[in-house]
């Protein structure tokens, strides 16, 4: 299993919709930095919806950079997880290895 | 569990650098090792000993020497890249015959042999990417 870490805005950057389209089944993503917006983007996320429930793949989000932010979860059509620093950490853990999108 | 963490992105050009340290601080807090931090590409800036900010701002260079130095940590800079950045310590800044060395003490310059001795023997690593 794969944690697939992203930090730029999927509105400046395709490497969210990079990293959804290569994410496999049981794979985890975390949304970091400017990544976050990633959390906000219902439309853009359609396309793979489909592909991602089959997916069962686990979508979390670094809570301190989607704070900083101002963003409401409530914004997403996905289920997202806030998680803190040491709960990245055990992510990481959990995970195999770790693919970086940047 | 053994950690290395590579840094690829410059100080105050984007997060990488402050994402990178607080993850490093969690993965201590939690009782675990880093093996090693490896700064590549950019984030050899965080290294330089000339960083300077207004005293209100946070000291990210002396975050990370702090972290080196409270936990014994092992911090290579990727020499190559730091080179061609001007972030050289005095032996290297004699060599090229520049006036002095800027390498902060407690980070070290190395090749890219470190980087995969760092994967060959970390339990995980984990890549912090530039923000732009």
């Amino acid at each position: 299993m794969i944690l697939h870490t992203v930090n730029k805005s999927p509105y400046a950057n395709q490497c969210l919709v990079d990293c959804l389209t290569t994410a496999a089944t049981g794979d985890t993503i975390i949304l970091i930095e400017d990544g976050v917006y990633g959390a906000t983007a219902g439309p853009l996320f359609d396309k793979s919806l489909p592909q991602l429930s089959e997916l069962d793949i686990k979508l979390y989000v670094l809570r301190p950079d989607f704070e900083a932010r101002g963003l409401h979860l409530g914004q997403s059509v996905l289920h997202f997880s806030l998680v803190d620093d040491h709960r990245f950490v055990e992510l990481v853990l959990e995970a195999d290895k770790v693919l970086s999108w940047y | 569990m053994k950690f290395t963490i590579v840094i690829l992105g410059a100080p105050y050009s984007g997060e990488t650098a402050d994402t990178a340290c607080r993850f490093a601080e969690a993965v201590i807090a939690q009782g675990h090792n880093i093996y090693r931090l490896f700064f590549y590409h950019d984030g050899v800036h965080n290294a330089s000993s000339l960083v300077t900010l207004p005293q209100d701002e946070i000291q990210l260079p002396q975050r990370w020497q702090q972290l080196i130095d409270q936990y014994h940590l092992e911090a290579v800079v990727c020499i190559a890249s730091a080179l061609r950045r001007g972030v050289a310590n005095d032996i290297e800044a004699r060599r090229f015959g520049k006036p002095c060395g800027n390498l902060l003490e407690g980070f070290e310059l190395a090749g890219i042999g470190e980087l995969l001795d760092a994967a060959a023997h970390s339990d995980r690593l984990i890549t912090f990417g530039p923000s732009s």
